[in-house]
């Protein structure tokens, strides 16, 4: 049984410009210990979705709703706000990409890291300050009793960084949605936090939903990859088939556009043209269909469904066959 | 030998924090560009890389003069341009133009683009007015937008498209050299393709020369022909881009481009990386001997102390002891 099931799930927001579908019917599960890469532009959904499974949709102007929602045997959207309060930051919890907006500037490092567990897990503080600095350690901060009694502007980015991360996990949760973890971060550092997740990941055996734009951290941390596009799915695979093979043309030019730093550096990249749509404003049919070059009439008519391919694989392409062969030619 | 378009001789660039006086706290020293040397040729790209806080955009702004060096000098054509005055530097000013991260921040939101690209031409009188539209429009065509929207405000474009506003802002003087600090950071790696091959194509037609700071190591492989890598306010390499990523020289280039993860999961899973300890250090207070010295994992290979007290210089390609010692 996976340990997360979505079903439909939708996010809107009622807007004056209109109504936002940020999240449009989007399906998808999580099962235990594996991590799920979440890529597409800005404003495709990804912070949306990692949100409504947090239960931190602001309403209004936010509307959530989904098939299901199930989180283990429990349904999330059946938890009372005390039952849900239990699971969030405790079973279930979030890291975001600037640690300033989730770290208070005006509590000390072990003050925030103590409180969630008195909360969550009833400790004495004395017994939270010692798992409070045992996490800190486990994250590779040094000196971890003195760094305790810091405020937040003390650290440096990435080890702000790694204190959210720590206080993601003090709780071990069972399920670890990060937005963006290591975005604002240097390569250097980025490469200790993604060393240090995986660590942690595998200690813990914690599931991860791992949200980023950054295909080189995809590819290296993710089992299966969600490719949203317009607040849909427009296609899911396992990431080693869905970078040697992707069957919807969006995905393709992602990977077209990327720079790689082996290989043949001096061709033009393949970008996509045009620009992401507005959701308030989306064409009828298949939403990348001002920028897609493999469309036809009937892409008009309708949002594609996801289609299952097999293999775990699934499209929301109506022309995903055409797609076949690599030289098939995205371009 | 004719000059080259931009030679920077051992550039420094200290900032004064702290307030004196106050709670009787003491005038710091920032180091934030201590000694950088380069060259860069017309027509050519130069990249310049390293961590956050390294020095890349404080040298971007002392070579266009935001900032007056603290010592060293900028060679425009073998003539020196950082001492000039305001007004004798006017001219220079034109040559060399700067492009910035953030499309949103570096657009005034209450000007037209007519008026955002019509401005330079007014401020160092070129071209009459009713010429000045018509270039405004070629350059929104050369940037790949339509001439038509010359009309629009900033807020009215999407974050790729306000890039190629401040691109054909910058072309509209004709410069020789345009310094692009981060000019793709900030974009969708889709639009971020449309602006990397735009600048290409530009290069190209207007023979251009850039100085290309980017934090994305694959980007700079791309669009670069040399490349500079900077860590505490200094040059620690400078090669041939192919030599420099092929077969980098100095620990910390060798780390950095280990850092970097491969879009390929057959790659990126199988790789070693290196993964280096700790942050970098507060240019405040820069390590002795190399700077690096703390966080690098090469430095059992030298004998003695020399990486923590003695300082290695550029030599032809790295400043590493090293390169020295073999
Ligand atoms: N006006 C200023 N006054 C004082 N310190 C400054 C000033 N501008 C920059 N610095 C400091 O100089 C150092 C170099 O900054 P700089 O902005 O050049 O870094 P950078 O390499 O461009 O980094 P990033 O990749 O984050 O853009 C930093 O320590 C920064 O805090
Ligand atoms: N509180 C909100 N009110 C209105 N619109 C919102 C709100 N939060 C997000 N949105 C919109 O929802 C869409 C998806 O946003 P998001 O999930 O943050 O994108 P990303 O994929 O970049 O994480 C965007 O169009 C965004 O503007
Ligand atoms: S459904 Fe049509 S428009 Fe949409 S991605 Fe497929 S081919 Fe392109
Ligand atoms: S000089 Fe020493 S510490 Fe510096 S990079 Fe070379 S080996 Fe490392
Ligand atoms: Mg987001
Ligand atoms: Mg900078």
């Amino acid at each position: 049984m996976p340990i997360l099931d979505v079903q439909n799930l939708r996010v809107r927001f009622e807007t004056h410009h209109g109504v936002v579908r940020a999240v449009d019917g989007v399906s998808f599960s999580l099962e235990e210990g594996e991590t799920l890469g979440l890529v597409g532009e800005s404003g495709s959904g990804k912070s949306v979705t990692n949100l409504a499974l947090m239960g931190l949709i602001p309403s209004p102007p936010g509307v959530v709703e989904a098939d299901a929602l199930r989180f283990e045997d429990r349904d999330l959207l059946a938890l009372s706000d005390e039952e849900l309060r239990g699971v969030r930051g405790n079973e279930i919890s979030m890291i975001f990409q600037d640690p300033m907006t989730s770290l208070n500037p005006l509590l000390t490092v072990g003050r925030q890291l103590t409180e969630v567990l008195e909360v969550h897990e009833r400790l004495s503080r004395r017994e939270a300050r010692k798992r409070a600095a045992a996490g800190l350690a486990d994250v590779g901060i040094p000196e971890p009793e003195r760094r305790l009694d810091q405020y937040p502007h003390e650290l440096s980015g990435g080890m702000r960084q790694r204190v959210m991360i720590a206080m993601g996990l003090l709780c071990r949760p069972k399920i670890l949605l990060a937005d963006e973890p290591t975005t604002a971060l240097d390569v250097t550092i980025q490469a200790q936090i993604l060393e240090l997740m995986q660590k942690l990941q595998r200690e813990y055996g914690t599931a991860i939903i791992l949200v980023t734009h950054d295909l080189g951290v995809v590819a290296g941390m993710s089992d299966r990859v969600n490719v949203m596009y317009a607040g849909r799915l427009a296609e899911t695979a396992g990431a080693v088939e869905l970078f040697d093979d992707p069957r919807h043309p969006y995905t393709r030019g992602l990977l077209g556009s990327v720079p790689r730093l082996s290989g043949d550096t001096d061709a033009d990249l393949d970008s996509i043209k045009g620009s992401p749509p507005d959701l308030a404003d989306l064409p009828a049919g298949c939403a990348f269909r001002p920028r897609c070059s493999f469309e036809t009439e009937r892409c008009a008519a309708e949002p594609p469904p996801l289609f299952d391919l097999g293999g775990g694989r699934s499209s929301a392409c109506l022309e995903r066959d055409a797609l076949g062969q690599p030289e098939g030619g995205a371009r | 030998m004719s000059a080259p378009l931009l030679e920077v001789r051992d550039l420094h660039k200290h900032f004064e924090v702290g307030s004196p006086g106050l709670f009787g706290g003491q005038q710091e020293i920032l180091r934030a560009v201590d000694g950088v040397s380069f060259e860069l040729g017309r027509g050519e790209t130069l990249g310049l890389v390293g961590e956050s806080g390294c020095g890349k955009s404080t040298c971007a702004r002392t070579l266009v003069g935001l900032y007056p060096p603290t010592s060293g000098q900028v060679l425009y054509e073998g003539e020196e341009i950082s001492s000039l005055s305001h007004r004798d530097r006017a001219p220079f000013r034109r040559k060399i133009q700067m492009i910035f991260q953030d499309p949103y921040a570096s657009l005034d939101p209450r000007q037209t683009v007519s008026s955002i690209l019509t401005e330079p031409l007014r401020i160092h009188r070129l071209a009459r007015p009713r010429q000045r539209r018509l270039r405004a429009m070629q350059l929104l065509d050369a940037v790949g937008l339509n001439p038509r929207h010359i009309h629009r405000f900033p807020h009215e474009f999407s974050g790729g498209q306000r890039q190629r506003i401040g691109i054909a802002r910058a072309l509209a003087l004709e410069p020789d050299l345009i310094i692009c600090d981060e000019p793709v950071s900030a974009l969708d790696v889709s639009i971020q393709a449309q602006v990397v091959n735009l600048l290409g194509e530009l290069q190209e037609r207007f023979n251009l020369a850039y100085l290309f700071i980017a934090h994305d190591l694959a980007v700079v492989r791309h669009i670069c022909d040399r490349v500079a890598v900077m860590y505490l306010g200094k040059v620690v390499e400078i090669a041939e881009r192919d030599a420099l990523f092929d077969d980098p020289r100095h620990p910390y280039t060798r780390a950095l481009l280990s850092a970097v993860p491969h879009p390929d999961p057959r790659i990126e899973r199988g790789r070693e990386r290196i993964v280096l300890e700790g942050d970098v250090p507060s240019p405040l207070d820069p390590p002795t001997g190399c700077r690096f010295h703390p966080r690098c994992v090469e430095r059992g290979k030298v004998t003695g102390d020399q990486c923590a007290t003695v300082e290695p210089a550029l030599g032809s390609r790295s400043a590493c002891h090293l390169e020295s010692d073999v």
